[in-house]
């Protein structure tokens, strides 16, 4: 086999995998992130948080009801979905009129709130989730070992990044909420629930969170923090590909994540760091960021 | 409203362009802080003294600039660990190793506030974090400052190699006088032609442009002379509790003198400081309900944004009909 | 009865008080003009009986049942349909999705076929955003849309504002079009000569209230009165 600068194959192909999967995550956050501002206006920041919950749910459903893998990934999305619907009408309903900055404060104070209680219950330290007898081995592909459930998360995250893609820009319902968007008081005018379209927007906006924690779940460990720090490495993900395209935050997300790979093949230190860095670049290239419209 | 200074008051005062009713404020907080490290442990004051600090530099930016950066975390643990590091490694006076850290802090500043003003609103207090979160990672990784366990046992030294800083009354002193200079500095900008300036970009960024004005100079200044104070209330921090760790430069830490400026009211001068006091008393009063703490914090958040936006001082000043 | 009966209507933009008690009728079947100098209120009038401002108060009666305390999305649905000033065409959306985004709030509505043999140009653009359009197409479009939905009552705001005069006929052939089929028109216009071609009365607009009401057969006869109003 060959060399690539040095760096065995093996090595790189399985950092590229990693970064793949962290990219899926990056994706799916920053996709929710976007449906969101685009309707609400409202940076989400308690996204690390519900992303926590949803693995957290999964967790729940195996431990105390013996609910497995396959139904969590449908049950724990909806839960963190309905909470989301209740944190809409309850709280955010309020600051639609206000400067935007006020919904960040206030999500973040929900982020504060919700990562405490998970840690006065759970403690700080990650509890396994084990993996479904499904997802278990892998293949051989040649140039590298593919574990079967590392494969799952790529997968399910692309189709699910599509699947919203799709609904947003070829359906009916897709066009109520683009239409939404960029003119609510008309689109009312016209008949349609906008302030429904909001509720629904951000429980499912929480709910592709809360996918990606059950995703997330038997990969990495399921604990209170673990949303904490991956959403800002989202935020700067959002700023670098701007917020205004929903193809753009999948590409973007995907994109970062085999960057992030590559560098920790090459560069490992600078790994934790990179994104900051192409964002850096970004604000000075193209302060509207990649896909984004200039404000 | 400058009025109301034509008693005839102090000499440096006047030269402040201060109403008489602020220089009551500051002569009333003087005497009660003079006061307060006889009631209250002097340790818990400087603290309070510190985040105020830290919280006038937020709402610096944000009360003044219309600017929320979720990220002054990194210009107040980097400072802190700049200091940790100029006093305990370089033997440096106290005063010199907290300027070495808000020598750092305006680096910063100088680096992320030219990039970030590229961005407004929401965009802005993104990119601050994301900032701030790569100062975190640099902290985790470089040899420097110890890794998790920071930089413990600073010497708090002799000021000018002459004061001894040891006694916790003296160093009070020293963090009150601190204080007051950096108080008395953001007073004077503020109330300059150039924080005028700052508010009427804050209130209509549009038009400040229109009438000529280079605003994204006027916002880097701004986040510059932030960083800066960020950089002063760090510095002191690290050479009082003889420690820098993570916890400084760590998201949360943003996060907390947000809410401290908000609950205090953001667009006023002294509401950071109560805001300031206010969290860290109960910080300290709570500390024995562990990681309940953060979630009245977050609480104190949510039932900030949606009940009492404009804040304790806020409140008081709209009551009174006069900018405090 | 009139199909929609406006009494003592105000509205507040935020703080200020833009309509100060609009009181008019409109007949069934008939096209109507709100006329009047910038900031009469006209467009005012439209938007508050259509809900889009909500600090109003007074009374409108749309078939007999007072709308002042429904939402936007109410009234659109009791059979009123809006084309606002700027046109409203989304940019996010092509021509083909902004044709079909107002929902059908009744039955009686026309085809999207009607619609093209109306509006030929638009058949064309269907997969082109709709912003992408002229100026005209876009106000073909904006009416177009409408009219699907099987309201009934259509508020028009200044549809030939920046238009070439040959579309400018075409709009006018619309309307006089849509009112034999039934339509009943409400019309914000600036466009003195347009208004008398296609309308059955005009109201006068002045300071946020309705000053006057002239029929259009005695136009001729209030010429004078008139352009004293307009300033023309």
């Amino acid at each position: 086999m060959f060399d690539l600068l040095g760096i065995p194959p093996q090595v790189l192909f399985s950092q590229l995998l990693l970064g793949l999967i962290n990219g899926a995550f990056y994706a799916m956050l920053s996709l929710g992130l976007a449906v969101i501002f685009g309707l609400l206006n409202i940076v989400n920041f308690a996204h690390g948080a519900l992303y926590m919950m949803g693995a957290f749910g999964a967790w729940m459903l195996l431990n105390y009801l013996g609910i497995g893998y396959w139904w969590a990934l449908l049950l724990s999305p909806l839960m963190v979905g309905l909470f989301g619907v209740l944190i809409e009408r309850l709280l955010l309903r309020w600051l639609y009129d206000l400067d935007h900055l006020y919904g960040m404060i206030l999500t973040f104070g929900l982020a504060l709130v919700i990562t405490g209680l998970f840690r006065n219950f759970y403690g700080a330290t990650g509890m396994p989730y084990t993996l479904p007898p499904l997802l278990t081995g892998g293949h051989n592909l040649g140039f590298m070992f593919l574990p079967n459930s590392r494969a799952f998360v790529i997968a399910s995250s692309l189709i699910v990044c599509l699947s919203t893609w799709f609904v947003i820009e070829r359906t009916r319902l897709g066009s109520y909420l683009r239409a939404a968007t960029e003119n609510p008081a008309l689109t009312e005018a016209f008949g349609i629930n906008v302030s429904l379209l909001v509720t629904m927007t951000y429980g499912f906006g929480v709910a592709l969170a809360g996918f990606a924690g059950v995703l997330a779940a038997p990969i990495y460990s399921v604990n209170p923090t673990m949303g904490s720090d991956l959403i800002i490495v989202v935020f700067a993900v959002v700023v670098i590909g701007g917020m205004g395209s929903i193809l753009g935050s999948i590409i973007t997300g995907f994109s970062l994540g085999i960057v992030e790979g590559l560098t920790k093949v090459f560069w490992p230190e600078a790994s934790a760091t990179v994104i900051f860095v192409i964002m850096a670049i970004v604000l000075m290239a193209k302060p509207a960021g990649l896909f984004g419209r200039s404000s | 409203m400058p009025t109301h200074s034509s008693v005839p008051v102090a000499a440096p005062f006047r030269k402040l362009g201060m109403p008489r009713y602020h220089l009551m404020i500051m002569l009333g907080l003087a005497a009660v802080l003079s006061v307060a490290p006889f009631l209250l442990y002097p340790i818990l004051m400087i603290k309070i003294l510190c985040f105020a600090l830290f919280a006038c530099s937020v709402n610096l930016l944000l009360g003044y600039a219309g600017l929320l950066s979720f990220g002054h975390a990194a210009y107040f643990g980097m400072s802190s660990y700049v200091a940790a590091h100029a006093a305990k490694v370089w033997g440096l006076s106290p005063e010199l190793a907290i300027l070495c850290g808000v020598g750092i802090a305006v680096l910063l500043g100088c680096i992320f506030g030219a990039l970030a003003i590229r961005r407004q609103g929401i965009y802005f207090a993104m990119v601050t974090l994301a900032f701030a979160q790569m100062v975190y990672f640099f902290a985790l990784q470089a040899p420097f400052t110890g890794g998790e366990d920071g930089i413990q046992k600073v010497p708090r030294g002799a000021l000018f190699g002459l004061i001894p800083l040891a006694d916790d009354k003296t160093l009070y002193w020293f963090v009150l006088v601190v204080f007051f200079a950096c108080l008395l500095a953001l007073y004077r900008i503020i109330h300059s032609p150039f924080g005028q300036v700052l508010k009427a970009i804050r209130d209509n960024e549009a038009r400040a442009v229109s009438l000529g004005y280079r605003v994204n100079q006027y916002k880097f200044i701004a986040f510059v002379l932030s960083a800066a104070l960020a950089g002063v209330a760090g510095g002191t921090k690290a050479i009082v509790f003889q420690l820098a760790t993570l916890t400084d430069v760590y998201w949360t830490m943003s996060g907390e003198v947000v809410l401290m400026t908000l609950i205090g009211g953001m667009y006023t001068f002294f509401g950071p400081i109560v805001g300031a006091a206010l969290v860290v008393l109960m910080q300290n009063y709570l500390a024995s309900v562990g990681d309940w703490v953060t979630v009245i914090q977050g609480l104190v958040f949510v039932a900030c944004v949606l009940l009492f936006r404009e804040g304790i001082v806020g409140f008081i000043a709209s009551k009174l009909k006069r900018p405090l | 009865m009139p199909l929609l009966a406006v009494k003592e209507l105000e509205a507040w933009y935020g703080e200020s008080h833009v309509l100060h008690g609009v009181t008019f009728d409109v007949p069934s079947g008939e096209v109507v003009t709100l006329l009047g100098r910038n900031g009469a209120g006209k467009s005012t009038t439209l938007k508050a009986i259509i809900g889009i401002m909500r600090r109003r108060k007074g009374s409108i009666r749309f078939s007999g049942k007072e709308t002042i305390g429904l939402s936007a999305r109410a009234i659109a649905r009791s059979g009123i349909a809006f084309c606002p000033e700027d046109r409203g065409i989304y940019s996010s959306l092509n021509v083909e999705e902004n044709l079909r985004l107002p929902p059908v709030v009744q039955d009686g509505g026309l085809s999207v076929d009607e619609i093209f043999d109306m509006f030929p140009n638009l058949r064309e653009r269907l997969k082109s955003p709709g912003t992408k359009l002229s100026g005209g197409e876009q106000q073909m479009l904006a009416i177009g849309r409408i009219l699907r939905t099987g309201a009934k009552f259509l508020l028009l705001d200044e549809p030939t504002e920046g238009l070439a005069p040959v579309i400018v006929q075409q709009i006018g052939r619309t309307i006089k079009e849509l009112k034999a089929r039934g339509f009943t028109i409400v019309l914000v216009e600036q466009n003195f000569h347009f208004a008398s071609t296609v309308a059955d009365r005009h109201y006068v607009m002045e300071h946020g209230r309705v000053v006057d009401m002239v029929p259009n057969a005695d136009l001729a006869a209030s010429a004078a009165k008139l352009s004293r109003y307009l300033g023309v």
